[in-house]
C-alpha cells in the first residue's frame, strides 16, 4: 500500500474551523467504519465454509463453523480426501474434476483462436460486407445461450436437416465422448464477447505499424502472426481469463450437453447436490472448495488482466 | 487413485487438441497460400470461416428454431399459434414466475451498482484501497453454484431445539428470536437467494466505478469543496453525474446477468417454495418436464427482455461518441 493516502483526514486543512475538522474527521471515521463492515461482511460467508470444510463430519452438523475457534486442533483434510477419492456415495469427484479440466482447456483455446483469426479479418481485411458482418456477430452477444439450447442439443443427436436437405449428420456421441459436445457449446456462446472484445482491441493498434509491414512485403497471415498477436497477447490473456472462469465455473451449459453422472463437470454435480441437499451435505465445504480454489487462484494471480478486460469490455462498450 | 480409469477422457482431450492444432495449420496454410497471391477478400474468408460458421449452426440457426419452436406443443408436432405465450402470461405458477423474475431484474441491478458506488466512493484514496477492493471482488471469481453453497450453509436452518448451524439463525437465536426456515419462506426466501447474485456482483460494480472515479477532476471537486459544498452535495451533484455512463454500463451488465440467472435458483431452492425465475424454469420446461414448446415461449421472452436494454446501451454509446468528437 503507498504511503501518501495514509489517513489524510488528519491532516487540517487551509481555512478550516476546529468544528469542521473535527466533523470532517469523525465523517471520515464513519465512512472507515462502513467500508471495514462491508469488507467483513463480505469476506465471512466464503471463510465459514472453508472452516466448514476442514472440520470432522459430525462437528459440522452439530456446530456452527464458529465453534471451530474452541477447539482448532480437531482439523483435517479428510474431507478432501473424502470427496475426491472415496468410493461411498458423495465421493469419486476426482473424476468430476478430470472432466472439468477436459472440458475446459479446450473450451478457452478454441474460442479464443477463432475468435483471434475473426477478429483480424474484421479490423484488418478489407472486403465487401465486412460492417455488415461486424455488426451481424456484434448483436449476437444480445442472443441468451438459453435461445439456443433446445435446438443444439437437437442438433448433436439428430443432425441439422433443412428442407428435406441434410446438413448435417446426427453425431451420436456417447460416454465420455459427450465432451465433444460441451467443447463445442462452449466455443460457439463463448465467441461473440471474445470477437468484440478482440475487434476492440486490434482496430486501435496504430494503421502505421500495419501500412510499414505491408509495405516491407508481409502478407496478412505474416502480419497476424508476427505483428497482430505479439501486440495483443495483454488482450488475448485476459479473454482467455473471462472465458476460463465462465467455463471452469459453468453449470448450465455442462449439464445440458454432457448430461451422464459420469461425464458431468465438477460444478453440475455440486450443483444438483446442492439443490436437493440430501444425504451427505456434510462433504459439501471440502467439494464446493475444490471447485473454487482453482479459479480463485486464477483469478488472484491474473488479476490485473481480468480487470482491464473488464474495463475495456464495459466502460468502453 | 488409479489414473488408468480417466485415459479415456485424456485421450479425448489428446485427440481433440491435436484436431484443433491440425485445423489451425490447415487455416493458416490456407491463409498463407491466399496471401501470397494477394487475395485478401480469399485471406478473410480463410479467417471467419470457423467463427462464423460456429455461430450460423450454434447460435443463429437455434435461436431462429427456437422462435419457431414456440409456437409448437410440447414436442414440436401441432402448432399452437400463441398457447404457450398465454400459458405465460395467465397460468398462476408462470405468473409467479415472472413477478419474480421482474423483483430480480430490478432490485440486483439497483442494489448492486448502489452499494458498488458507495463502496467505491468510500474506499477512494483510502489507506489500503486494493485490499478493500480485492475482499469485494474475490467473489467475482467463485461460480454461482459455489456462492449458492456457500450461502447456503449461512441460511441453514436445523429446526427449532437444537444447536443453529447456520450463521444467520445462529444470530437470531443469541438475540432471544425463533429461528427460522429461511429458504422455505416465500416470499422472503426471493431476496435471500438475490443476496447471493448481489454479494457477487458488487465486487464487479466497485471495480468499474472505482476505475471511473479516478478520472473525475480533482480540481471541480476541490472548487466545490472551497465553496462550502457538503460531502452529500459533492456526491450528487459532481461524482454521480461524471461518471454517469459508467454508472449505466454497470446497471445494464448486471441487468443482464440477472435475467440469464438459472444456477443460483437450482442450487439453492430448484425453484422450489415459489422461487423459479425465467431463466431456471425454461430448463426446467424443456429438459425435466419435456415441453419445448413452453420452454422456447421462455426463451423467446427472455431475449424479448433484453434487447430494449441493449439497444437503449448502443445508443447511449453512439451518442457520447458523436459528443466526443
Amino acid at each position: 500500500m503507498s504511503t501518501d493516502t495514509q489517513a489524510p483526514e488528519k491532516v487540517a486543512r487551509i481555512g478550516e474551523s476546529s468544528g469542521e475538522r473535527l466533523r470532517r474527521v469523525l465523517s471520515s471515521r464513519v465512512a472507515s467504519l462502513v467500508a471495514l463492515v462491508i469488507a467483513v461482511l463480505w469476506t465471512i460467508p466464503t471463510a465459514g465454509l472453508f472452516i466448514s470444510s476442514l472440520r470432522p463430519d459430525d462437528d459440522i452438523r452439530t456446530s456452527g463453523w464458529w465453534n471451530f475457534f474452541a477447539d482448532p486442533g480437531s482439523i483435517s483434510l479428510y474431507n478432501y480426501n473424502y470427496v475426491l477419492y472415496s468410493d461411498s456415495q458423495g465421493g469419486g469427484l476426482i473424476r468430476n474434476l478430470i472432466n472439468t479440466i477436459v472440458i475446459t482447456i479446450p473450451g478457452v483455446l478454441v474460442p479464443v483462436a477463432f475468435a483471434a483469426l475473426a477478429a483480424y479479418a474484421l479490423s484488418w481485411i478489407n472486403f465487401k460486407g465486412r460492417n455488415l458482418l461486424y455488426v451481424g456477430i456484434f448483436a449476437l452477444q444480445v442472443v441468451p445461450l438459453q435461445m439456443a439450447l433446445i435446438p443444439l442439443l437437437s442438433i448433436f443427436s439428430r443432425g441439422l436437416h433443412i428442407g428435406g436437405v441434410t446438413v448435417m449428420p446426427a453425431w451420436e456421441l456417447d460416454g465420455v465422448n459427450t465432451i465433444v459436445q460441451v467443447w463445442i457449446a462452449h466455443s460457439i456462446f463463448g465467441l461473440p464477447l471474445a470477437i468484440f472484445l478482440l475487434h476492440n482491441f486490434m482496430r486501435e493498434l496504430p494503421s502505421d505499424v500495419m501500412e510499414a509491414a505491408r509495405i516491407d512485403g508481409a502478407s496478412h497471415s505474416q502480419i497476424f502472426r508476427k505483428v497482430v498477436l505479439p501486440l495483443v497477447t495483454p488482450a488475448l490473456a485476459s479473454i482467455a481469463i473471462f472465458q476460463f472462469l465462465w467455463v471452469w465455473n459453468d453449470f448450465l451449459v455442462g449439464r445440458t450437453f454432457a448430461p451422464g453422472e459420469a461425464t458431468r463437470p465438477l460444478t453440475a454435480v455440486l450443483g444438483d447436490m446442492a439443490g436437493t441437499w440430501g444425504f451427505g451435505w456434510t462433504r459439501l465445504p471440502a467439494a464446493a472448495f475444490i471447485a473454487i480454489i482453482v479459479p480463485l487462484v486464477v483469478f488472484l494471480l491474473l488479476q490485473r488482466y481480468f480487470v482491464r478486460g473488464l474495463l475495456a469490455g464495459s466502460v468502453k462498450g | 487413485m488409479d489414473i488408468s480409469a480417466y485415459l479415456d477422457r485424456f485421450g479425448l482431450l489428446a485427440v481433440g487438441l491435436v484436431a484443433f492444432i491440425a485445423i489451425l495449420l490447415a487455416l493458416y496454410g490456407l491463409a498463407e497460400l491466399a496471401s501470397r497471391r494477394d487475395r485478401s477478400r480469399a485471406v478473410a474468408f480463410v479467417f471467419l470461416t470457423p467463427a462464423v460458421l460456429f455461430l450460423l449452426i450454434g447460435l443463429v440457426y437455434p435461436a431462429l428454431r427456437t422462435i419457431v419452436m414456440s409456437f409448437f406443443n410440447a414436442d414440436g408436432t401441432a402448432f399452437v399459434g400463441m398457447e404457450n405465450y398465454s400459458w405465460a402470461v395467465t397460468d398462476p405458477d408462470a405468473l409467479q414466475i415472472l413477478i419474480n423474475t421482474a423483483l430480480w431484474i430490478i432490485i440486483v441491478p439497483l442494489v448492486s451498482t448502489a452499494l458498488g458506488l458507495v463502496y467505491a466512493v468510500l474506499i477512494d484514496g483510502r489507506a489500503g484501497e486494493r485490499t478493500y477492493k480485492a475482499l469485494v471482488f474475490l467473489p467475482m471469481g467463485i461460480s454461482f453454484v459455489g456462492a449458492s453453497i456457500i450461502w447456503k450453509f449461512v441460511y441453514q436452518y436445523s429446526g427449532t431445539g437444537g444447536n443453529q448451524i447456520g450463521l444467520l439463525n445462529a444470530v437470531l437465536v443469541n438475540l432471544g428470536i425463533p429461528p427460522v426456515n429461511w429458504l422455505n419462506e416465500a416470499p422472503w426466501n426471493n431476496f435471500l437467494l438475490m443476496v447471493v447474485l448481489v454479494w457477487i456482483e458488487v465486487g464487479f460494480a466497485t471495480v468499474v466505478l472505482s476505475a471511473a472515479l479516478k478520472g473525475v477532476p480533482i480540481e471541480m471537486i476541490e472548487a466545490a469543496r472551497i465553496d462550502g459544498a457538503k460531502p452529500s452535495q459533492i456526491f450528487w451533484s459532481i461524482t454521480v453525474p461524471s461518471i454517469r455512463s459508467a454508472i449505466l454500463v454497470v446497471a445494464v451488465t448486471v441487468f443482464i446477468a440477472t435475467l440469464k440467472l438459472f444456477d443460483i435458483v437450482r442450487a439453492m431452492t430448484q425453484g422450489h417454495h415459489k422461487t423459479d425465475v425465467l431463466a431456471h424454469n425454461m430448463v426446467e420446461q424443456a429438459f425435466r418436464l419435456n415441453n419445448d414448446g413452453r420452454g422456447a415461449t421462455l426463451a423467446v421472452l427472455l431475449f424479448l427482455l433484453v434487447v430494449p436494454v441493449v439497444i437503449y446501451q448502443v445508443r447511449n454509446m453512439r451518442r457520447q461518441e458523436l459528443e466526443a468528437r
